[in-house]
C-alpha cells in the first residue's frame, strides 16, 4: 500500500492521514475528538501570558506534513547514542519507527519499550488510561489538540510494578525529509516502585532542511517510582519545536527531569510537573544555549496538589549573537498542599551585547504553610575574567569556554547521569565553535 | 643565555587619557627589580600594559622579549612567552575548579603551540606536581577542588596567585602589590615563597609600597615612578629610603614631574566633583 502524500493539516489531510494508519477505534476516536478541538482552538487566541514573547507569524503549518514513508538512508549525527550502553533503544525518523530493541530479560519481566504506533494496537489496557488523558490533555491549547489529532508515533516505555531498570534506555527522534513534520509522542509509565532512566534526543539529518516538531511528552510516575528523563533538543536551525511536556508524580515518587535546548530556529516548550501524591518530589534542570537568531522559550509550571511535596527547578541559559531566551516560570500550590517546598530559579549568562533574555518567575499559592522561593539572574561575561584567563595562557575561546562551563556547572552537578553531563559539555563546546 | 624583557619609550593611554609617558626599563632573567612610586604614578598601568590588557592602549614605544615585540600579541601569547602577572585583585571564576583551570594554564604555558581541544598535561603527573607545590606553599589540598577565588579571603587569593606562579614558572613575573591587604604573617609567608621560587630562570618585578617583600627578596635595582615616568633608578638602598622617608624627596628632586602629578591630581578631583 502506497499512501498518497498528504500536505498540511486540514480536514482532507486528516482523513487521508487517519486512513493510512489502520488504528483501533479508540485511537481513531481520540484523534477525531482532538481534530475537532484543533479546528475550534485555531479560532481562539493563544494565552498572551504564555505566547506574547514568541513570534509564530513566520510559521506556516501548510509547508510541513508528516512523511508518508520512512527515509531509510538518513544518517544522524547523535550526541548521546554512543556515549553509554543502553538496555533498550527506540528510534523514529520522520515519525516512523526505524529501530527498536530491548534487553530480553527486561521484556521477560513485562517491560515495554517501543513505538506508540504499534503498542496502541496490542496494549490498549496499559496505554488507554494514560495516553493524552492525565498529563497532557488535547484541550489544553491548539498545539496539544493538533498533536493529539496527528501524532505520528513516538517512544513508549512501560515499567511494571517493582521492576528496576539500572541501565539507561535511549530514544532518538529524527527528522530527515525537507518540510517533514514530526508529531511524536513520548509516553513513559512507571508503576508502583518501578525505576528507569530514559535519555531522549532530537536530531536533524541535514543542517539546512526545514522541519516541524509538534510534540508531547507524558511522564507518569507511579507511587514510590523513580524516573530520570532527559530530553536533549538538538534540531538544526531551520526546525520549529513546539511541545507540551508534562510529568505527574504520585505519592512518594520522584522525577528527575533534565531539558537541554541547543538547536531549533524557534522552540517553545510548555513544561509542567504535577506533584499529585503526598511526598512526591520533582527536580527539573534546564540547560539552554542559544546562538545566532534562535528563540528558545520555556513556560514552566510546578503544580503542588498534595501535602509534603517538593519541587526544585533550576534553568541555566547561555546566549550569544542575537539569540533570545524566554522563561516564564510558575509555582502553583493548591489549598490542600500544605508543607510544600517549592523552588525555582533561572540564571542567564549573556555573551554578546545583542542577545536578550526575559526571565519571569511567578508564584500562585493557596495554601498557608509552604516554603516557596524563586529567583532570576542575568549577567554578562566580564571582560576582566577573560583577561585574567588569557594572562594564564588560555586563548580567548578557551577562556570563554571555561567561564560558560563554570556557569553551567551548578546545573551539571544536579544531573546524575554522567553520559549526559559529558554530552552536554561536549555539545556546548561545539556550539562555542571550539575545534572548528 | 638569559632572556631580556625590554620596555622602550612606552606611552600608554586608557580611554584617551595618557597614563604612561615614556617608560624605559630593562629586566634580565634572574634579576629582582622593585617598582615603587606613589598611588596613581602608573605602576599597575605598566603591569597591565605589559600583559596586553585591551583597555590599555600602547600609543608609542615597544615591549619586547629578546628582541621579539609583544605589542601586537594577545595576553595569552604573552603568557606563553613567559610573562606572568600576579594580580592585585584576582578575579573570581565561579564553577571553575582551581585544578582544572591550572591544568589548562600549565598545559598551554609548557606547550605554547597547543591549540584548544588538544591534549592536556597527563592528569596523574599534573596532580602530583600540584600537590607538592601546594604542600610547599602551605595551601590546603582542598583548595584544588574549590572554584577559582570563589569565596576566598584576600590572603587566600594572594596565595592562589603565588601557587599559579609556582606552577607556571614564568621567565618574567610581575607581582602587583602582592603584599597589600595581608597581615604580617601572610606577608612573611608570601615573601618566603617568592624567595624559594626565584632563581636564575625567573626575573621578578615587585610592585610594592612596603619593604617587607624586599627584605627577603633583595632587589638589584629599584625604580621609582612619578606621573607616568620612571624618574629614578637605584639599588636596594633606594627602596629602603623611600620606605623610611616617603616620596617627598623624590618630588623635591623632580619638581617638574611633581608639578605635573599635582596638576593631574587636581584635574582628577575636579572630574570627580563634576561626576558626583
Amino acid at each position: 500500500m502506497t499512501p498518497a502524500p498528504s500536505t498540511g493539516f486540514d480536514a482532507k489531510a486528516f482523513e487521508r492521514f487517519v486512513a493510512t494508519r489502520g488504528e483501533p477505534g479508540w485511537v481513531v476516536d481520540l484523534r477525531r475528538r482532538s481534530f475537532d478541538l484543533y479546528r475550534q482552538k485555531l479560532q481562539e487566541p493563544l494565552t498572551p501570558e504564555e505566547w506574547k514573547r514568541v513570534d509564530l507569524r513566520p510559521l506556516q503549518p501548510n509547508r510541513f506534513s508528516p512523511a508518508a514513508d520512512i527515509s531509510t538512508a538518513a544518517q544522524f549525527e547523535t550526541l548521546l547514542e554512543n556515549r553509554a550502553s543502553f538496555a533498550g533503544v527506540v528510534s523514529h525518523v520522520d515519525g516512523h519507527c526505524s529501530a527498536q530493541k530491548l534487553d530480553d530479560r527486561l521484556a521477560a519481566r513485562g517491560v515495554l519499550l517501543g513505538s506508540l504506533t504499534e503498542l496502541v494496537r496490542e496494549h490498549r489496557e496499559i496505554l488507554e488510561p494514560h495516553l493524552l488523558t492525565r498529563a497532557v490533555r488535547p484541550d489544553a491549547d491548539r498545539f496539544t489538540a493538533w498533536h493529539a489529532a496527528f501524532w505520528t508515533g513516538g517512544t513508549v516505555l512501560y515499567v511494571p510494578r517493582g521492576v528496576a531498570i539500572d541501565e539507561p534506555l535511549y530514544s532518538l527522534i529524527g527528522l530527515a525529509k525537507a518540510g517533514g513534520a514530526d508529531l511524536s509522542h513520548t509516553l513513559v509509565i512507571l508503576e508502583d516502585g518501578a525505576s528507569a532512566t530514559l535519555l531522549e534526543e532530537t536530531s536533524s539529518a541535514a543542517t539546512d532542511t526545514a522541519g516541524l516538531h509538534v510534540g508531547a511528552v507524558e511522564l507518569l510516575v507511579g507511587p514510590g517510582a523513580n524516573l530520570r528523563y532527559v530530553q536533549l533538543q538538538n534540531w538544526n536551525s531551520h526546525t520549529w519545536h513546539l511541545a507540551r511536556q508534562a510529568g505527574v508524580v504520585e505519592r512518594d515518587g520522584t522525577l528527575q527531569w533534565t531539558l537541554a535546548g541547543l538547536g531549533s530556529r524557534l522552540s517553545h516548550i510548555h513544561q509542567e510537573v504535577t506533584l499529585a501524591g503526598q511526598g512526591a518530589s520533582a527536580e527539573v534542570n534546564g540547560v539552554t544555549f542559544a546562538t545566532g537568531r534562535q528563540l528558545l522559550s520555556y513556560y514552566t509550571q510546578q503544580t503542588h496538589k498534595a501535602p509534603n511535596t517538593r519541587s526544585d527547578l533550576l534553568y541555566k541559559d547561555v546566549l550569544r549573537d542575537e539569540a533570545r531566551v524566554v522563561w516564564r516560570g510558575m509555582i502553583r500550590v493548591d489549598a490542600e498542599a500544605q508543607k510544600t517546598d517549592g523552588y525555582q530559579r533561572n540564571d542567564s549568562l549573556l555573551l554578546s551585547p545583542d542577545c536578550r533574555v526575559d526571565a519571569i518567575p511567578g508564584l500562585e499559592i493557596e495554601a498557608d504553610d509552604v516554603r516557596c522561593t524563586h529567583g532570576a539572574t542575568a549577567g554578562r561575561v566580564d571582560a576582566e575574567q577573560i583577561f585574567y584567563c588569557m594572562c594564564r595562557g588560555l586563548s580567548r575561546y578557551e577562556a570563554m569556554h571555561m567561564i560558560v562551563e563554570g556557569f553551567f556547572h551548578g546545573v551539571y552537578d544536579r544531573i546524575a547521569v554522567e553520559a549526559v553531563r559529558e554530552t552536554l559539555s561536549r555539545a556546548v563546546e561545539r556550539k562555542l565553535g571550539i575545534g572548528r | 643565555m638569559s632572556s631580556v624583557l625590554k620596555i622602550e619609550k612606552l606611552w600608554v593611554a586608557i580611554d584617551d587619557k595618557q597614563i604612561l609617558k615614556g617608560v624605559d626599563l630593562e629586566v634580565r632573567q634572574g634579576e629582582i627589580h622593585a617598582l615603587m612610586g606613589p598611588n596613581g604614578s602608573g605602576k599597575s598601568t605598566l603591569a597591565y600594559a605589559l600583559m596586553g590588557h585591551p583597555k590599555y592602549e600602547v600609543t608609542e614605544g615597544t615591549i619586547s622579549i629578546d628582541g621579539v615585540s609583544l605589542n601586537e600579541l594577545e595576553p595569552d601569547a604573552r603568557a606563553r612567552m613567559g610573562l606572568f602577572l600576579a594580580f592585585q585583585y584576582p578575579v573570581t571564576i565561579p564553577g571553575v575548579k582551581v585544578a582544572d583551570f591550572l591544568r589548562h594554564a600549565v598545559s598551554n604555558i609548557r606547550n605554547p603551540e597547543r591549540k584548544e581541544g588538544e591534549g592536556l598535561l597527563p592528569m596523574r603527573d599534573f596532580r602530583k606536581e600540584l600537590r607538592s607545590r601546594m604542600d610547599e606553599l602551605g595551601i590546603e589540598q582542598e583548595f584544588a577542588r574549590r572554584y577559582l577565588n570563589d569565596g576566598f579571603s584576600g590572603g587566600e587569593k594572594k596565595r592562589m596567585e603565588i601557587l599559579q606562579l609556582a606552577m607556571l614558572r614564568p621567565r618574567f613575573a610581575i607581582l602587583d602589590e602582592t603584599d597589600s591587604g595581608l597581615d604580617s604573617d601572610a606577608v612573611r609567608f608570601v615573601s618566603e615563597a617568592i624567595s624559594r621560587l626565584s632563581g636564575p630562570d625567573m626575573a621578578i618585578i615587585i610592585i610594592t609600597h612596603h619593604e617587607r617583600l624586599l627584605e627577603i627578596n633583595k632587589p638589584q635595582q629599584t625604580h621609582v615612578m612619578l606621573a607616568g615616568r620612571i624618574v629614578e633608578h637605584g639599588d636596594a638602598r633606594l627602596a629602603h629610603e623611600l620606605h623610611d622617608q616617603g616620596y617627598a624627596g623624590i618630588r623635591a628632586r623632580h619638581p617638574d614631574v611633581a608639578a605635573e602629578e599635582e596638576a593631574q591630581a587636581v584635574k582628577n578631583e575636579t572630574h570627580a566633583v563634576v561626576k558626583t
